[in-house]
């Protein structure tokens, strides 16, 4: 029976009512962002300190200390991703907090300033940890609208099917074109030898392939006379390689938007403890 | 005047060879009679080169001929060499058409007329004269045949030999032999394991699978036989194939007309029944002795020393013991009360209910791949959740079986006779109870292997499993107090009924009013609703319906089928009422879960027209879903693509929880509206991969996780065998360098599993050579927090489902 031997845990696990990381137990660490937020929002205007709120009153080192603690278990969030080790824990309950958390680590951040910026090692750390919330915050959008967009394109195919559909049309071209004429076929050599990955930073983020040999190609076999039947099927593998590579330029595309964020994010916030570092080793040296 | 001898040989096979050897060898006036016009018939027929095997292994061969194990060219040259040089007498062409007379005179007539005289018959004719025909439709095309004698002599056609013992996959394998025959050779088993053919006939067939060479086609049967193809019955529908030529290896009968007009009497009226033997191989009519294949033993070397043995036993031998004599009494060593090796074996014979339509000669080959043991009271014969899918077989005494595992004193006898630990040979659970003696007990162990054989062998054995397991399937679904005593007479007259995928038990608006109980598969329940079918539920193994119709006649409005191939159980409606009247807690039981499937009837029927989009898209999910395997799952991993950002960490952490090999492949599956189903082991509630695992290295564990243990040989049978390609044959990697070092100075290839060129290059230089294993998900059993790639998975695209939590009408919420 399917019913039988389940222990409770078992079912627990296999509880297919899943939230994404950011709904987590019904928004617990929007909840608790929120509170955080208002708690530090309610006190900054209510505490007094003269002459003006800065980071060096006692509010102002309770709010830095709130902050440096985040953001270094913030940053933990990469350690945890990669250590597999065992225990109930859900890298979706960490995801869920360090978004909610790292957006409340603006309103702390900035309090903490007393609005006091200039050009200095302090500011430098604020702007850099404004950065990495922006980033962040770019990371979570694309985050939530992108995947449905990625599983439609790939309407199944895995990466090496793509890869191997690519191979398998190539094959045909180079067989078809073997009837063409020097021009036409000098063309069509060109376009074999085009790697699909080998695609440069803009391009690969745009979506736009202007130098794209095989539109050029296709765009030639278009326009002449189609009475002739191997330019016929030289063209419509063309078009057929074309709308493969669209495919795959269309998922590297979607997977670069969605990992790009990252690049900054995490350099970023190396830089940020460096900074942070700075800033504290500085306004306890010259106290 | 007739000739007269001492003893009249009946067919020259190995074993009528053996006692005709034998014979000359003591000087005992004797005289081969062989129908044919050469020696031994059957072998001679063996296609061209065959190798013959000489099992089993560990039997001692005790004749005047040798035999061992070689090509059939050879075994015969020797045959024949050595009647000639023992001066046996022969006579070709002489086939037998009546024995008449007594003991001490027997006429035996020959076709033509000629008349011969013998004290005593030895009759070693075979079965193969009696091949079993096809019965499908179209039995009587031309192109089937019964035997392959030159697998030479076709070429450029599609072969399809149907049956999978050894004579079917000899045949198989020399078809496919010489790619430049050109021939598309397939062969079809019924079942998804192999259990009557020899291991080494097993091994071979696979590794052609393998290659390329021979489609095996598992759960198959033939359908329909039309010109130029084959319908077939897979388990998951109907196929039809190109089919030029068939090969039947369907196995034979004894030609027990033939045999009973001699006045011999055999064991029961079922087709597959042998001659009633004495230990001397004596049948009912004295004088006249039966060995061989027609005895039930099929095997070489056992006719051969039968052969020897009857001739010593005619000659006055009385004290003669067979050959597997030694073996036997250092088995039954171990037991009390100093019996000799066949008192044992008529206890256990006589005892052991579903054993007692075995000839003596069986039990003992069965007792060579069995064990027996002895238990005092109280003593644990197994515990609850250990592993095991042995069945055993209570011979003396009587076991308890602890239902409650909180209480050991609430306890379910089993008495002598009957079968317990037999859950284990369908889905390989782990034990669900703990038994103990509850007296002095004698049982015996029987392998998966060893059960599942008796029970292909011997219809009887296979009846009266099926009748016990029923039984306690019933008991253990309704509980309410119910007993054996109630349910004897319902499960008397209880019918098993193989369902093909897609079959309809239950019809919209049916008649039906039986009840059903569902044993192997599992099924769907459908309706139409304002012209679309629509689905209602998904029912495991373990589920019963029809209770609706049963309880008051009330006509079925939901269609139910069969999802997948399955095994479902019919009792009678009426009986099952008398059930319910006598036994109010049995009717309050079915009546709570009949009302609650109205509720759900009446819920649908109520959304449908509000909303017929949703439901028919719910029902098109739920359809992918079955199809994917989600059908016979207990625990699927399924990924929500409106989620997944692609980055892999499933895949790496799986690889990082175990030794560095991941057994997902997040990508690879089928997709239908945003639920993915991707490579990963579904746990099936009856595993495909279990079915030939020679070590028994697959289990299941307490949370019903199908996992392989350690004792895998790489033998590859599972990966050949999974339907959904979960499981990978690879080998152990070295150990990576840790997360800090990789952190900090980028040591290592990081988290996940290592590119194959790292893999390689590093055993390569630490010396590491391991061997390929099969690795597959094993739910990350015994790792605190359970499945790594749920716990990974960072924005909780990872999701695990049972399918009947998952596949109701509740889902319909997430109309997306």
């Amino acid at each position: 029976m399917a019913t039988l031997n389940q222990t409770k845990a078992g079912d627990e696990r296999r509880n297919a009512d899943h939230e994404s990381f950011m709904s987590y137990k019904r928004m617990r660490w929007l909840k608790i962002a929120l509170l955080l937020s208002m708690a530090c929002l309610v006190s900054y205007f209510l505490v007094d300190v003269e002459p003006r709120h800065n980071g060096g009153s006692w509010y102002g080192y309770t709010l830095g200390t709130i902050g440096a603690g985040l953001i270094v278990w913030l940053s933990l969030l990469g350690v945890r991703k990669r250590k597999m080790s065992s225990g109930s824990w859900s890298l979706k309950a960490w995801t869920s907090a360090h978004v909610y958390l790292g957006l409340a680590l603006l309103v702390v951040g900035t309090l903490h300033t007393g609005f006091q910026l200039g050009w200095n090692v302090h500011t430098l750390a604020y702007a850099l940890m404004l950065l990495v919330i922006f980033s962040g915050i770019y990371g979570i959008t694309v985050y939530t609208s992108l995947p449905a967009a990625l599983s439609n394109n790939r309407q199944e195919m895995t990466r090496g099917q793509m890869v191997a559909e690519l191979a398998g049309i190539e094959r045909e071209l180079e067989t078809a074109g073997q009837p063409l004429e020097r021009e036409e076929a000098d063309l069509l050599i060109g376009v074999l030898g085009t790697d699909v990955f080998a695609a440069g930073f803009w391009e690969r983020l745009s979506g736009n392939y202007p130098s794209c040999k095989t539109k050029h190609a296709l765009d030639y076999f278009s326009d002449v006379s189609s009475s002739d039947a191997d330019l016929e099927k030289v063209r419509r593998l063309l078009g057929r390689r074309k709308a493969q590579l669209d495919q795959i330029r269309k998922q590297m595309r979607l997977k670069a938007l969605l990992e790009v964020w990252l690049f900054f994010h995490i350099p970023l916030t190396i830089a940020l403890i460096a900074a942070l570092a700075a800033h504290i080793i500085s306004v306890f040296y010259y106290w | 005047m007739p000739d007269k001898y001492r003893v009249a040989i009946v067919g020259s096979g190995p074993a009528g060879l053996s006692a005709a050897g034998h014979a000359a060898a003591l000087g005992m006036s004797h005289v081969l009679l062989e129908k044919t016009d050469h020696l031994s018939d059957t072998i001679y027929k063996y296609q061209k080169g065959k190798h013959v095997m000489a099992t089993p292994s560990n039997l001692v061969l005790r004749s005047d001929l040798d035999f061992d194990a070689g090509k059939r060219e050879f075994i015969l040259d020797t045959w024949d060499d050595q009647i000639e040089s023992n001066k046996v007498e022969v006579r070709l062409n002489s086939e037998v058409v009546a024995i008449t007379g007594e003991t001490g005179k027997f006429t035996i007539e020959l076709k033509g007329g000629e008349k011969i005289e013998a004290e005593a018959v030895i009759m070693a004719i075979g079965t193969q004269g009696n091949p079993n025909k096809l019965r499908t439709p179209g039995a009587d095309m031309e192109h089937i045949q019964y035997q392959l004698d030159d697998p030479g002599e076709y070429y450029d056609e599609h072969i399809t030999v149907i049956g999978s013992g050894d004579a079917g996959i000899e045949n198989a394998l020399g078809l496919a032999a010489d790619p430049a025959q050109r021939n598309v050779v397939s062969i079809l088993n019924r079942r998804a394991e192999f259990a009557r053919a020899k291991a080494a006939n097993v091994k071979l067939l696979e590794e052609a699978e393998s290659e390329g060479r021979i489609a095996v086609r598992r759960e198959t049967s033939p359908a329909e036989v039309r010109e130029g193809e084959l319908v077939l019955d897979t388990r998951d529908g109907q196929e039809t194939i190109p089919c030029h030529r068939i090969i039947a290896r369907t196995g034979s009968q004894p030609p027990r007309a033939f045999v009973e007009e001699a006045g011999i009497e055999f064991t029961s009226e079922d087709r597959g029944a042998f001659p009633q033997l004495s230990p001397s191989f004596e049948t009912t009519k004295n004088g006249i002795h039966v060995i061989g294949a027609l005895a039930g033993y099929p095997l070489i070397k056992h006719c051969m020393n039968q052969g020897y043995d009857v001739i010593e036993f005619l000659n006055g031998n009385s004290d003669l013991k067979p050959a597997d004599e030694p073996i036997l009494a250092e088995k039954f060593a171990a037991l009390p009360g100093k019996r000799t090796v066949d008192e044992w074996l008529e206890i256990f014979r006589g005892n052991i209910t579903i054993l007692q339509e075995l000839s003596p000669l069986q039990m003992r080959e069965l007792m060579l791949d069995s064990d027996v043991y002895a238990y005092k009271s109280d003593e644990v014969i197994f515990e609850l959740d250990a592993p095991g899918s042995s069945m055993f077989g209570i011979a003396e005494g009587s076991v308890l079986v602890e239902v409650d595992p909180a209480n050991r004193n609430i306890t379910v006898p089993i008495e002598q006779g009957s079968i317990f630990g037999e859950v284990g040979l369908v889905s390989g659970r782990r034990r669900g109870s703990t038994v103990r003696a509850a007296e002095q007990t004698v049982v015996l162990e029987l392998s998966r292997n060893a059960a599942l054989k008796l029970m292909a062998t011997a219809p009887s054995a296979n009846r009266a499993v099926n009748a016990i397991t029923v039984e306690r399937q019933l008991l253990q679904m309704f509980r309410s107090g119910l007993t054996k005593e109630d349910v004897a007479e319902i499960v008397a007259d209880a019918e098993v009924i193989e369902t093909k995928a897609g079959e309809i038990v239950i019809e919209e608006g049916a008649e039906d009013t039986d009840l059903y109980v569902i044993r192997r598969g599992s099924m769907v329940v459908e309706k139409t609703v304002g012209g679309v079918p629509v689905f209602l539920n998904y029912m495991p193994a373990g589920s019963y319906f029809g209770e609706m119709a049963v309880l008051d006649g009330w006509t079925p409005k939901a269609r139910v089928k069969a999802a997948i191939k399955s095994e479902v159980v019919r009792f009678k409606g009426e009986k099952f009422q008398q059930l319910m009247a006598s036994n109010p807690e049995l009717k309050d039981r079915v009546t709570g879960d009949w009302s609650n499937r109205r509720d759900l009837d009446l819920e649908v029927s109520d959304r449908t027209h509000a909303s017929v989009d949703d439901v028919a898209h719910f029902s098109e999910t739920a359809r992918f879903l079955i199809d994917n395997g989600v059908g016979e799952a207990t625990d699927v991993l399924l990924i929500d693509e409106t989620l997944c950002v692609g980055c892999d960490n499933c895949e790496k952490a799986c690889a990082d929880s175990h030794e560095g090999l991941s057994r997902l492949d997040r990508e690879a599956g089928r997709s239908y509206a945003h639920l993915h189903v991707p490579t990963s082991c579904r746990h099936c509630e009856h595993p495909h991969c279990m079915a030939d695992c020679p070590p028994n290295a697959i289990k299941r564990g307490a949370d019903s996780e199908v996992y392989i243990d350690e004792t895998c040989i790489g033998c590859g049978n599972c990966q050949r065998n999974c339907p959904y390609g979960v499981i990978r044959m690879e080998t152990e990697p070295p150990k990576k360098p840790g997360l800090l070092s990789w952190l900090m100075f980028g040591s290592g290839p990081g988290p996940g599993e290592a590119s194959y060129g790292w893999r390689s290059k590093t055993a390569a230089k630490k010396g590491i050579e391991n061997p390929k294993t099969a690795i597959k998900c094993d739910m990350c059993s015994g790792i605190e927090g359970g499945p790594a790639c749920v716990r990974a998975c960072p924005t909780g695209a990872a999701i695990r489902v049972s399918p009947e939590r998952f596949l109701t009408i509740a889902k319909m919420e997430r109309a997306d």
